[in-house]
């Protein structure tokens, strides 16, 4: 048995170590906001915090995540109204919405040491997460809106 | 041969031509009733429902049954909008559901569950505005009993009944609760309504919060790939080295059983041959699913398509081009052949687009269980009466005993018209006798891919001695992406009857330029149909055909010492058949294509601005998707080329987009800023291939749609002149890869007529 601590309460699973993270968030614990892209590192949508670090929970064996706390979309905020989620509506962001978690996860963790990025600096973090519809420029603007909102202007 | 003759599109479709056998199965798509669709439809303590639309709960919730996929087009929205906007409903009151595969939610105007071709705003506007009216005159009328006042001095408003008289109001919760309501509209009785006139919207044309994103910034929305029932099993295919033409002659699951969970190697026996030699690894985990697969011992036939790549594919096209015999009219204007002759000058170049795959961020998946000689299938697909057909043939069953619990698509694009998904899940579930979750991996996904065809265009154009085209011959050849449906009324009949033609192979070859003695042929090349089983892919052939045509109006211009924008204004002189108006989607013709080409040059600054060394504008503009549904689009791109790599910067778009009536002017924002990216990433950076029958590209790694960093400037204008509304999509997808190639053009001299554009392509055609 393994013991994880998602967005603050304990699981107990029964998988072997080496099973990624992704697949017990999203298919033993049936929280499927966290998403399935690619497998391989490659897309983003499966990003989770791990300690307040953006990782890929497709590449992440659960091993790797005990005694640590791991933040899903679902975690985020217990409204679904972190700034992010708050400017994404705003920018009307989603088409698809697949790989929008992962997104608002991956822009989470930038804003959480930067409320102040450049686009430059939103490009470079962001350019790991594909989306397929293509929103890309939505999701610049809906970050940029966020870190207003939590510099308070 | 001197009449004018072209094929204007859309086949025509009803259900009547939907019974039909599919491929080498007899597979009945046309049925009368479906089993109840419960979970989906009972989502609102209904009580009155004037048409299958929409029902009003005694809350005054307006839950809308949307028979259109969801993918991202926000088209749920659009149908809700078009409801509310007669129905007088609050814009908070609205909510959507997904409609099963229940026949009674068929499309209206095709007669099938079917979602693409950037038809569904077209095709359900009047349909959806109908069924809003009835309730509002329903609702008006019970309130008139109600309040013991005429009708005629009662008005709705934003989910309320107004007396103005009396300044008293009831609000259409208070009115479905009295039971009062309770009209079901019949079809002659929805058709006699007398709609609002434009000039009384209030809702059409806002730009109303979409409706389906809420829920996809907090996890909660469902996609197929989320669905769940108690006892569920998963599955992960082991795919042959081939795309198409393998047969499993052995499994050998000894490996396999050593991993914790395994359960059975299914061999999918697919009577309907839309997949072949596929195993599904069946077990209690997908992480063990997918060990068992990679364990497995599969010695496969590999077929007769072991050999195929892409130059024989291409050697295949060229073969078909040059004895020209197998080659079937799809326009035939004047005599091409004739005036070629007396040609002072002869264009003659071919174009080339590369193989193309979907990749949607959701990987293909389907949840499948038989309970009470009921097949459920979740999942989310853009082609539920096809779909219905296969699951059944596989399952052994009647279409009528298939229930689809539709899901929210992540990504569609074209990709999810097909049904393969649905085929493992049926075969496993039926072995095992237990419900199967089957999820492609991303290379599952990739490699059966439906792809865009790889296509071979042949342009010749002759000019006379002022540099006028007077000859135009267009031979466009490739595998034909509706064909593999099996469903006849897809395909039309050529212009001289002598075989059918995939209309979507080929669309947009029928432009509405007016130059003299037009000729296009086009050719199926049945290697790549066997080898690489195509599909559509957002914006499908005109995305193709543009590429040709508008690559060859700048060559033109060019030999004749003309500006391509005064050129392309001067052919768009909307004159006969190109004066539009056969359907009331065409109205108006070339000259609102040429209005949008206007309006695209004039934001752009595109011979106005002075642009620095190897920098370039180029135009394009297009009439996508049919000539019986045009969307009027022009396009200018600017780009930088390094001369020294021929490495390509893409700097802006400027787009002009006539959609007729904008619904919602931010959703149609959204699709153009989505499919102008779309178009830039297919032209600069998509490239598919195949080796030795199977596709070479995996994963994100070698296949490499467009990143945040890689997108241009974009500068979008709508035109929305009060013509019936059509569909934004898909054709700014098709605009995009001529306006770059007429771009690099401009900029450096260089002309590539292959795509994708690349570096060495522009670095060569520099030196040539």
């Amino acid at each position: 048995m393994t013991t994880l601590n998602i967005n603050g309460h304990d699981h107990s699973v029964d998988v072997p170590n080496d099973t990624p993270l992704l697949w017990v968030i999203r298919e033993h614990l049936q929280m499927t906001g966290t998403k399935f892209g690619c497998g391989a590192g490659l897309c983003g949508a499966c990003t989770v915090h791990l300690d307040g670090e953006a990782v890929r929970s497709c590449q992440t064996a659960v091993s790797q995540a005990t005694g640590k706390k791991i933040v899903t979309i679902e975690g985020l905020d217990p409204k679904g109204q972190h700034p992010l989620q708050r400017a994404w509506i705003a920018e009307q962001v989603p088409q698809c919405g697949y790989c929008q978690s992962g997104q608002i996860m991956q822009a989470a963790s930038l804003l959480a040491k930067n409320t102040d990025p450049t686009k430059a600096e939103i490009v470079e973090h962001m350019d790991g997460n594909l989306c397929r519809c293509m929103t890309y420029a939505r999701i610049q603007r809906a970050i940029l809106r966020a870190a207003a909102d939590l510099r308070g202007v | 041969m001197t009449k004018h003759q072209k094929i204007n599109g859309l086949p025509n479709l009803n259900r009547r031509s939907f019974i039909v056998g599919t491929a080498a199965t007899g597979l009945v798509l046309g049925y009368a009733a479906f089993p109840e669709a419960g979970d989906s439809l009972a989502a609102t303590p209904s009580n009155f429902e004037p048409t299958v639309w929409y029902a009003i709960g005694n809350d005054g919730k307006v839950v809308v049954t949307v028979g259109k996929a969801e993918m991202g087009q926000h088209i749920s929205s659009t149908m809700a909008q078009l409801i509310a906007e007669e129905l007088e409903a609050s814009w908070k009151d609205m909510s959507i559901v997904l409609a099963s595969n229940d026949p009674k939610y068929n499309d209206p105007v095709i007669a099938v569950q079917l979602t693409g071709g950037s038809y569904s705003t077209e095709m359900n506007f009047d349909a959806m505005c109908r069924a809003g009216a009835a309730g509002r005159i329903t609702l008006i009328k019970a309130a008139s009993e109600i309040m013991g006042v005429p009708e005629n001095e009662l008005r709705a408003s934003e989910s309320r009944v107004y007396h103005a008289k009396s300044k008293k109001s009831i609000s259409f919760a208070e009115i479905v609760k009295s039971g009062k309501a309770n009209k079901t509209w019949s079809p002659d009785e929805l058709k006699a309504i007398t709609l609002k006139t434009p000039d009384k919207y209030t809702k059409i044309g806002q730009s109303l919060r979409q409706l389906d994103i809420p829920p996809k910034t907090n996890g909660s929305c469902k996609y197929g790939i989320d669905s769940f029932v108690p006892g569920m099993l998963y599955g992960k295919l082991a795919i042959p080295p081939v795309r198409y033409g393998a047969t499993v002659k052995s499994v050998d699951d000894s490996a396999a059983k050593k991993v914790p969970g395994f359960v059975k190697a299914v061999v999918v026996d697919d009577k309907t041959v839309t997949t072949t030699g596929w195993v599904v690894a069946v077990a209690t985990s997908y992480e063990g699913a997918k060990k068992a697969a990679e364990a497995l011992k599969i010695d496969w036939d590999k077929g007769p398509n072991a050999k195929v790549s892409n130059q024989s594919i291409i050697d295949e096209s060229r073969r078909l081009q040059k004895e020209g015999t197998e080659g079937l009219l799809y326009v035939k204007d004047g005599d091409s052949a004739a005036a070629m002759e007396k040609a002072a000058k002869v264009i003659d170049a071919e174009y080339l687009t590369t193989l193309n795959i979907h990749a949607p961020m959701e990987p293909m998946n389907a949840l499948a269980f038989e309970q009470d000689d009921i097949w459920h299938i979740y999942t989310g697909n853009q082609f539920n009466t096809r779909t219905t057909a296969i699951a059944a043939a596989i399952a052994g069953t009647d279409p009528k005993n298939v229930l689809i619990h539709q899901q929210f698509l992540g990504g569609g694009f074209g990709r999810r018209l097909e049904s393969d998904m649905v085929i493992p899940a049926v075969a496993a579930a039926k072995a095992v006798g237990k419900p199967v979750k089957v999820i492609y991996s991303r290379e599952d996904d990739m490699q059966m891919d439906f792809t865009r065809p790889l296509t071979y265009q042949k342009v010749k154009v002759g000019l006379d001695a002022d540099g006028k085209a007077i000859a135009m011959e267009h031979d466009v050849i490739g595998a034909w992406p509706t064909v593999h449906w099996g469903i006849p009324a897809f395909l039309v009949p050529s212009v001289d009857k002598k075989g059918k033609i995939d209309p979507y192979a080929a669309s947009g070859a029928n432009y509405w330029y007016t130059i003299p003695n037009h000729t296009v042929r086009n050719f199926t090349n049945n290697l790549a149909e066997k080898a690489t089983p195509p599909g559509q892919l957002r914006s499908v052939a005109p995305a193709w055909t543009f590429w040709a045509v508008e690559s060859t109006m700048d060559d033109i211009a060019h030999a004749s010492g003309q500006d391509p924008v005064e050129m392309r204004l001067k052919l768009l002189d909307g004159a006969g058949e190109n004066a539009g108006g056969d359907k009331p989607w065409n109205v108006g013709g070339a000259k609102r294509l040429a209005n949008a080409l206007r309006a695209a040059v004039g934001l752009s600054g595109y011979g106005a601005i002075k642009l620095p060394a190897n920098e370039g504008m180029g135009v394009a503009c297009v009439s996508s998707q049919e000539r019986t549904f045009p969307t009027w689009t022009a396009c200018v791109a600017h780009v930088k080329v390094d001369p020294s790599s021929g490495e390509i910067t893409l700097k802006k778009i400027t787009i002009a987009m006539d959609v007729g009536t904008v619904v919602n002017p931010d959703g149609v924002r959204a699709q153009i800023e989505g499919s102008v990216f779309w178009g830039a990433s297919l032209a600069l950076l998509e490239n598919a291939t195949v080796k030795d029958g199977g596709i070479e590209q995996t994963n994100f790694d070698t296949y490499t749609p467009m990143r945040m960093s890689q997108i241009p400037e974009l500068d979008i204008s709508i035109i929305g002149n009060g013509e019936p509304a059509v569909g934004c999509g898909e054709p700014a997808v098709t605009v995009i890869a001529p306006a770059i190639a007429n771009a690099i053009f401009n900029a450096v001299g260089a002309r590539v007529r292959s795509l994708p554009i690349t570096a060495e392509a522009v670095k060569a055609a520099m030196k040539a």
